[in-house]
């Protein structure tokens, strides 16, 4: 067994923290406070392969693997979570569903352009998520009709879809088939020019304030037959395994929450003077310090499993939950105490404490609740 | 047509800076970075790779470890590296150090419609005096300060940045020009450079390699064939406080004007 990254990935890695610090770290601020979506930097990420890190070259992606994917949010989320957020759910929610049960045709068409290492390609987001359709995602109301050419009407609502407001290219879950519950969710692919569909209202958020969170309208929106993505009535396993991978994303975003706040903490215990010394002299804050160290690195071994696990095709559902649920608590947990140790300052929106501590919460509820989680895992315990 | 572009391997001079109880930089015990202008002589030949198909080789002279610093050149576009790295050649100040790596030009090989590039300077020494040198050893013309790059054919056009302007000089290949920090915005590595560039060849050039090449001799490299001698190296004193006048006004020019008098500056 080994611990350590192979020389690619901690080249990788080197290379992410450079990108992050000059170009994610300098806005990370001003997007928060503007709500603004970081147009410039995905430009970069996607000239750099940073949007398609973890799919093959054969289909436009990068050629990296999911470890890497992991490594790349986790170092922009050490500086702005919004930037990992958007990282994660263009890549595991919009890109992968396509990649795992898009056809040929719908790969090239839809996949490549999302994944391409170049600027100006395109955004994905994912919409399954509905006013009374949260955790109980069988609960759906938006309808697709099936007409006897075999296309599609969609009628409904979709809300709380992370990148909605931005994205070129949306994979979107609706019931074909009301009467068989989870049996009768079907997911579809729908282009943002599509007549009949429109972005609602963006939200006004606490953290991941940049991501341009949406609603997403859909008002007899018709979709030709080779918009279903996958079986017809089998959107609901798509959906879930979507969410597994996507864990691993939410998971680095969480583990490099934590990881940027401990940091910053520790810098400023050395620079902070009270009673004469420098913070870092005080017990009771060394032995904080020593527990987020100990958490976030617990968090990381799990993170990184879960990624393992997906690279070399090992079953990763429990792992990949495990990541989510234990990351995402010690990101709240540490940013929690990091903004206790700023003291005022970390009150205050001129330092980055209170502004982590605000994204981080987010990582607790989306792409499933840690209660979910806790139940994902029991599950595939007790089963 | 190839681009050879020198770069070196300096302390990290942003991080915690080390010095030896003699005065010199105790270098094994802090971080490299690649000497920030050499990364714009590399993203220079690699804009000449993206426009022409060039092949671009990066060359340092160093110890073992500095293969890595060409790895991530690799990385980030460059087709392969040469580690110029020998016992002999060590403790070699600029002249030495010119000496070597001229041999090792010849050693790649310079055509006709080649181009050396090279950083302005490093930025541990600081003499800007390397890349000129090569260029006067290997008998081509040299462009130093580059702040823009134009190549038609066999000639160079370029744009050198100087103290009060500009200077705009043409010249033929092959040629050496020095890169400044004006000229561009180096890019990153990029992953697929990344997953790749273990497997690009390196290749080491050691004392052997080059010890048929005129300009190597016992007398002009390493510390033996060093002219230069450190004759002490030191801490400059902390300058005293500077004095902040703000405004535009007469009364503010006056002060200025008095301060100025008093310290016989004007």
């Amino acid at each position: 067994m080994d611990f350590r990254l192979t020389k690619e990935e901690a080249l990788f890695q080197k290379m992410c923290r450079e990108f992050a610090l000059n170009e994610v770290e300098p806005i990370a601020a001003e997007i928060d406070e503007q709500e603004r979506y970081p147009e410039e930097t995905v430009q970069k990420l996607m000239k750099y392969g940073l949007m398609g890190i973890q799919f093959p070259k054969e289909v436009g992606g990068s050629g990296g693997n999911y470890i890497c994917y992991s490594i790349a949010i986790e170092e922009m989320s050490r500086v702005c979570g919004t930037t990992g957020g958007i990282m994660s759910a263009h890549g595991t929610l919009g890109a992968w569903p396509i990649y795992a049960f898009g056809t040929p045709e719908q790969k090239e068409k839809w996949l490549r352009p999302l994944i391409e290492p170049k600027e100006g390609a395109k955004i994905g987001a994912f919409g399954l998520t509905e006013p009374n359709a949260g955790t109980d995602s069988a609960a759906q109301q938006t309808i697709a009709e099936k007409q006897p050419d075999g296309s599609y009407i969609l009628n409904g609502t979709k809300v709380f879809i992370t990148g909605g407001g931005r994205a070129d290219t949306y994979v979107v879950f609706a019931m074909t088939d009301k009467s068989k519950g989870n049996k009768g969710i079907s997911a579809f692919i729908v282009d943002k020019d599509d007549p009949g569909f429109s972005i609602g209202k963006i939200e006004h958020k606490m953290g991941i304030r940049g991501s341009q969170t949406a609603e997403l309208i859909f008002e007899d929106l018709h979709l030709p037959a080779d918009r279903l993505l996958g079986k017809e009535n089998g959107g609901f396993k798509i959906a879930m395994m979507t969410l597994d991978g996507g864990r691993i994303g939410i998971a680095s975003q969480a583990l490099g929450i934590a990881q940027g706040a401990l940091d910053k903490a520790i810098q400023y215990m050395k620079e902070r003077v009270q009673f004469g010394k420098t913070l870092d002299k005080f017990q009771g804050l060394q032995w904080m310090v020593a527990d987020m160290y100990t958490q976030i690195d617990a968090a990381r071994l799990l993170v990184r499993r879960a990624a393992f696990n997906h690279d070399v095709g090992l079953p990763f559902t429990k792992e990949a939950a495990m990541a989510k649920l234990y990351a995402s608590e010690v990101a709240m947990d540490v940013t929690t105490k990091c903004v206790q140790i700023y003291g005022g300052y970390g009150y205050i929106r001129e330092y980055p404490m209170e502004r982590m501590m605000r994204d981080a919460k987010i990582t607790e509820i989306y792409e499933g609740t840690s209660q979910v989680q806790r139940m994902v895992i029991a599950g595939q315990i007790l089963r | 047509m190839k681009a050879i572009v020198c770069v070196k391997q300096v302390p990290d001079t942003s991080g915690k800076v080390a010095v030896n109880p003699d005065g010199t930089l105790n270098r094994a015990s802090m971080e490299t970075i690649t000497n920030p202008d050499d990364l714009n002589a590399v993203e220079a030949a690699l804009k000449l790779k993206d426009e022409t198909g060039c092949k671009v080789v990066v060359v340092t002279m160093g110890p073992p470890p500095a293969e890595g610093m060409l790895r991530e050149l690799i990385a980030r576009g460059a087709d392969e590296g040469v580690l110029v790295s020998a016992r002999e050649f060590g403790g070699s100040d600029t002249f030495a150090t010119s000496q070597i790596l001229a041999a090792a030009v010849n050693k790649i090989g310079l055509e006709d419609d080649d181009i050396v590039f090279c950083g302005r300077q490093a930025i541990d020494g600081d003499t800007a005096q390397v890349g000129s040198q090569i260029a006067e050893k290997l008998h081509i013309p040299q462009i130093s300060y580059a702040a823009d790059i134009k190549k038609e054919g066999n000639t160079v056009t370029v744009k050198r940045m100087l103290e009060d302007g500009y200077m705009t000089i043409q010249t033929k290949t092959p040629c050496l020009l020095t890169c400044i920090k004006e000229l561009n915005a180096p890019r990153y590595m990029s992953l697929g450079g990344i997953m790749d560039c273990y497997s690009k060849p390196v290749e080491v050039y050691d004392y052997n390699t080059l010890k048929d090449d005129p300009l190597i001799d016992p007398t002009t490299i390493g510390l033996k064939g060093s002219p230069t001698n450190i004759f002490k190296s030191f801490t400059p004193p902390q300058k005293g406080q500077g004095k902040m006048l703000e405004g535009a006004d007469k009364n503010t020019c006056e002060t200025l004007a008095a301060e100025l008098l008093k310290k016989h500056i004007i």
